[in-house]
């Protein structure tokens, strides 16, 4: 069972008063023409996951307390809490520097917005 | 050693002092002709027909616990093929016509047990699901049939028929030929026969990195040591991202905890396998007397083999209403396994960009079985390099094509 804190009300609860949404920082690809995508790009946007064995990032809803959506940044193996942070961020600097394998990949040349 | 009657008697006659271990433990050599990783059912099933259907007896499969303690060792043993696409039809029957004779082939009994399995409806909406799949499984020629509510009651005497249930019986979806087979004879089975026409299994031996000589596999690195091979098979159900990531290969996977607890003995109470797809919880009931129950998969990515206890509220309160006799028992163990989910709920068997590299993974909540003939077809696509034809549907390219093999709408959850 886990323990999980909205960090936009600041309630802590179970896991039920939360709904788990899956993967975070999920990019559709954006363009006016859909003829412009290609299938990879449209593979990898619906189906391809990082599903890592260690640090993730992910999406959680705030269910039954103020509703709204944030990133959480959880340890798959230990299920520790590593952080939460707005919907609208990317991780602290020193979690993306801290993810492996595609999720470090993906992380690579972002970390000089913050 | 052939088990019988006879060799019986005669171990008896001498205090069971003379049985042999029924596989070796051989150490690693240096190189194979192919690697296996997993002995779970589907790679040492697929250790087995290399060996027996194409002579490929130089190969290895290599375990990081011991063999069958992944998740085929953790499941609840449903085996049906009542699927509603033709690619799963093809794949699941074949592996259910292997399952009928797998005891006399390996001369180990995999106590396979074709009781008859009842899917449940439960609301309109999944009897209409469950009629069109049922006129999808005619035309394929399975024989299965809807049945009425009174049929129900007669097949399971224990189930709330009441009018007034929150989820009433509208009827079920039968499989007469359906059932279960012991988990661990199944691998015990492959895994002896394996081991007797040559094949090594190497148990405590984790895979920690996957060698490539540009787009070619060259070896796998182990806790026990380098290995030369020019074919490794990746088949470790919950880990194949994680595996696949070490030869830079991504996966339409996700990998969540399901789980399963079983009852104290109790009489024989149950003598068909029963789905409740609505309310998530399933049920058939031991040799011994258990109850084994399972139901949905937790709802987040977790590797850790241990899942969380609103799951199993969920499905113990999903049976009490179906079975109300499940509410005196007592439960005696519970445990979890990390099941491999992809998007369309269908497996991967694949080649993949990197030559030498297969795959077989995705089974998630029900690939037990289907074991023998994920085995057969993925062998058969390993020794010849190209994808047997029941195979190709459910190779990777399905993801880009946009071809998927919808089993998401037909078997609700867990299947
Ligand atoms: C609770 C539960 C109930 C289920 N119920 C059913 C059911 O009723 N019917 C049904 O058809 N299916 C069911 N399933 C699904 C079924 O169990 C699986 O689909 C099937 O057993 C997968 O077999 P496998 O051989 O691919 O994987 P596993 O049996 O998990 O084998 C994979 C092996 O790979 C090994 N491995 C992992 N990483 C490494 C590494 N780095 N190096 C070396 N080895 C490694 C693991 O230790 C493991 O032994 C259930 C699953 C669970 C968890
Ligand atoms: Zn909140």
């Amino acid at each position: 069972m886990l323990e999980i804190k909205c960090p936009v009300c600041g309630v802590v609860g179970e896991e039920g008063d939360f709904h788990g949404g899956g993967q975070a920082h999920i990019t559709r690809p954006a363009t006016d023409n859909p003829a412009n995508i290609s299938d990879e790009a449209q593979r990898d946007y619906l189906f391809m996951r990082h599903n890592p064995k260690g640090l993730h990032f992910e999406r959680w809803r705030c269910d039954r307390g103020c509703g709204k959506w944030f990133h959480a940044a959880r340890d798959t193996v230990t299920n520790e809490f590593k952080a939460y942070y707005s919907i609208r961020e990317l991780p602290p600097v020193e979690l993306m520097k801290a993810a492996t394998g595609s999720w470090a990949e993906y992380f690579k040349d972002k970390m000089v917005t913050k | 050693m052939r088990y019988s009657i006879f060799s019986l008697a005669r171990q008896a006659l001498n205090y069971h002092k003379g049985w042999e271990k029924a596989w070796r433990s051989p150490e690693l050599k240096p190189s194979y002709d192919a690697v296996i990783i997993g002995a779970g059912g589907h790679g040492l099933a697929t250790a087995y027909y290399m060996a027996k259907e194409h002579g490929m007896t130089n190969i290895a499969v290599v375990e990081k616990g011991w063999l069958g303690g992944g998740n085929t060792g953790r499941n609840t043993t449903i085996i049906r093929s009542n699927y509603l696409q033709d690619a799963s039809i093809a794949i699941y029957d074949l592996a259910h016509k292997l399952y009928a004779d797998l005891s006399q082939e390996f001369n180990y009994n995999i106590m396979f047990s074709p009781r008859g399995l009842l899917m449940l409806c439960q609301t309109e909406h999944e009897l209409r699901g469950f009629q069109r799949t049922a006129h999808a499984n005619r035309i394929a020629g399975l024989e299965c049939e809807m049945i009425d509510r009174q049929r129900v009651k007669e097949l399971v005497p224990i189930i709330n028929d009441r009018d007034d249930a929150r989820y009433p019986i509208l009827g079920a979806y039968y499989q007469a030929s359906g059932g279960t087979a012991r988990h661990d004879g199944v691998a015990w089975g492959y895994a002896r026969g394996a081991d007797q026409m040559g094949v090594d299994i190497i148990q405590n031996c984790e895979v920690t990195g996957l060698l490539r000589d540009g787009d070619q596999i060259v070896g796998v690195e182990t806790t026990r040591g380098t290995i030369n091979t020019k074919k490794v098979a990746v088949v470790t159900a919950g880990h194949t991202s994680h595996i696949m990531q070490m030869a830079g290969v991504s996966m339409p996977i996700e990998s969540v905890c399901l789980q399963a607890m079983v009852s104290e003995p109790i009489k024989p109470v149950i003598d068909v396998v029963v789905m409740a797809n609505t309310v998530h919880g399933y049920v058939s009931q031991s040799d011994k007397g258990e109850l084994v129950i399972g139901g949905g998969a937790d709802a987040y990515n977790n590797y850790a083999q241990r899942g969380s206890f609103a799951s199993l509220e969920h499905t113990a309160t999903a049976l009490v209403e179906t079975f109300p006799i499940i509410s005196r028992l007592k439960m005696m163990r519970q445990w979890g396994g990390i099941v491999d989910m992809t998007g369309d709920r269908s497996p991967i068997i694949s080649m993949t960009d990197v030559k030498g590299l297969y795959v077989n993974g995705g089974w998630g909540t029900g690939g037990f079985k289907s074991i023998p003939g994920s085995g057969f077809v993925f062998a058969d696509t390993i020794a010849n390099d190209r994808p047997h034809p029941i195979a190709e549907p459910f190779g990777l390219k399905r993801f880009v094509r946009g071809e998927f093999i919808d089993e998401s709408v037909a078997s609700g959850v867990a299947h």
